[in-house]
């Protein structure tokens, strides 16, 4: 497979999330006080509120909760890829990410349909979560 | 503070030449507008104290609202660059409404466009507005998204949820590009049908070609002052009833539904100031940048209940003629649109169905217009109901 492009520069707020990633694993911010996680990073918890924040370790699984199958590209860089899946995931600890999915055919895909994370490495730096079908690998 | 409806009006609207326009830059296709509003309303640039406008992504500009001002031989007394993406051209209207209304200025010009097309190919523009920010730069750019994807994701879960088809989301197309017929300056000009935009081609499912906005050059003008000035200018006053903003998120993969939207809020906002209800609403002005998201918008604000906005767009009912007239300019599907001044257009469609001026596509005796803006994916919303 081609490089996706650009590749996220990560910041002070985002580090965690991409460092993690690199060592294959999902990390989400969770807060101290109502243990729930979300996403995007923030200063405070979406649902309480609470400034106690701290990245753990999900489960990596979720279902398709919505898909585009993109046959024109953004720019170049995307170009040879197409037509992929953009999705959003909906993870079994409850946020939602925008992500692609991959090994599967664009006609197979459907939302509600059972994904769990992958990674592909990008360079020495930076590696992408990905989703597959739960349950499948190639 | 009296209520707006009663310190403010709209008195002047302008547009410039609308499609391919290469022979204007950004700064005279914007200034062509100015003019025209002026000459509509019986002013000056020298009546002019106050201006706001958008960012534009032709060309950098460090202080927009101070390279038009200066441009303009304004000398304003309160002056503003405001960037609510899609939202704007709603927002610029009562931000120039709040500067009169607390005595800031006396007379605002709001003015914003590009020359999108001629400035970039469609594919440079395409390119330049996924990489505007409407996905986030970490977590959604990488991963390919057109600024279409991201509709394409609501339309997907739209039709998932409700059963919303892409015949219902073709007649949107179909019915706008029908009314930007009746518009003399409009980019499109030729009608389309419901099997020619299922037959457009497929740019990121399951949206296709005629689903999408236009890329177009153009820029609109309004002029807003006082109502006790207003009196004596040439147009009948515009007035601004109410008005309402909404937010349910920022980025698409962190929004919590992806089939409800912040015009809900804006809407409710909206119609609660202005103590009317919709079926007191004449012609709606909606943000058209897809297809989908007319059909959200009309349910979010309450036209139909949620899930119902599919069959709400078919059998005529938002064409000219019918229960509640959409878009009557054509819209960003049709008419033109010029990146962040797009949903102008709307404003102004709106002050000209409420002057009776809208010739060949005029609602009859209409009285109350809604016109509304959404800016990044279905995220900021801004809500106006204007009055005759
Ligand atoms: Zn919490």
């Amino acid at each position: 497979m081609t490089a996706l492009t650009p590749l996220p520069s990560p910041n002070p707020l985002t580090e965690p999330y991409w460092q993690a990633a690199h060592q294959r694993q999902l990390k989400l911010p969770r807060c101290e006080a109502c243990t729930k996680f979300h996403f995007y990073p923030r200063s405070a918890c979406p649902h309480c509120g609470c400034r106690n924040l701290s990245w753990h370790a999900v489960s990596g699984n979720g279902e398709v909760y919505s898909y585009t199958v993109v046959y024109r590209a953004p720019s170049k860089s995307f170009a040879p890829e197409v037509p992929y899946v953009v999705a959003v995931v909906a993870l079994d600890e409850g946020p939602h990410l925008m992500t692609r999915l991959t090994q599967i055919a664009p006609d197979d895909v459907r939302i509600g349909l059972r994904v769990t994370v992958d990674f592909r490495r990008m360079d020495d730096e930076t590696t992408l979560p990905l989703f597959r079908r739960a349950g499948w690998s190639l | 503070m009296k209520p707006l409806s009663e310190t403010v009006a709209i008195v002047g609207i302008g547009e410039s030449k609308v499609g391919k326009v290469p022979e204007k830059s950004t700064l005279q296709l914007q200034s062509d507008a100015a003019y025209a509003a002026l000459d509509d309303a019986g002013l000056t640039m020298q009546d002019i104290d106050g201006l706001i406008t958008t960012p534009i992504r032709t060309e950098p500009w460090n202080m927009p609202c101070g390279v038009v001002a200066s441009f303009l031989g304004v000398q304003p007394a309160y002056l503003s660059t405001l960037d609510l993406a899609g939202a704007s051209g709603c927002a610029m209207i009562h931000h120039a409404a709040m500067a009169v209304a607390s005595g800031q200025c006396n007379t605002v010009l709001c003015v914003a466009g590009q020359n999108l097309l001629t400035n970039k190919t469609r594919a440079s523009a395409v390119q330049t507005m996924a990489e505007s920010g409407a996905a986030h730069a970490q977590f959604e750019t990488p991963y390919g998204p057109l600024v279409a994807s991201n509709y394409a994701l609501i339309a997907q879960r739209h039709m998932y949820e409700y059963g919303t088809t892409a015949a219902q989301m073709a007649e949107v197309a179909v019915t706008i590009r029908g009314h930007a017929l009746l518009n003399p300056n409009a980019h499109m000009t030729k009608p389309i049908t419901v099997q020619e935009v299922l037959d457009s081609p497929m740019i990121t499912s399951p949206l296709k070609r005629f689903d999408c906005a236009l890329v177009s050059d153009g820029a609109a003008a309004a002029i807003v002052t006082r109502a006790d000035r207003a009196r004596d200018l040439k147009q009948k006053p515009v007035r601004l009833l109410g008005q309402g903003y909404g937010l349910s998120h920022s980025y698409v993969g962190e929004a919590p539904r992806l089939t409800h939207s912040g015009a809900v809020e804006s809407g409710r906002k909206a119609f609660a100031m202005a103590g009317v209800t919709h079926a007191d609403i004449d012609v709606a002005q909606l943000y058209d940048c897809f297809t989908i998201t007319v059909i959200v918008e009309l349910e979010d604000l309450g036209f139909c209940k949620k899930g119902e906005g599919g069959a709400f767009v078919q059998g005529g009912r938002i064409a000219l003629g019918g229960e509640l007239p959409v878009t009557t300019h054509g819209g960003l599907l049709s008419a033109c649109h010029p990146g962040l001044g797009g949903g102008f257009f709307h404003v102004l469609e709106g002050v000209r169905q409420l002057r009776g001026q809208a010739q060949g596509r005029q609602v009859k005796d209409a009285k109350l217009a809604l016109v509304h803006g959404n800016g990044g994916t279905i995220a900021i919303h801004s809500t106006l109901i204007l009055a005759a």
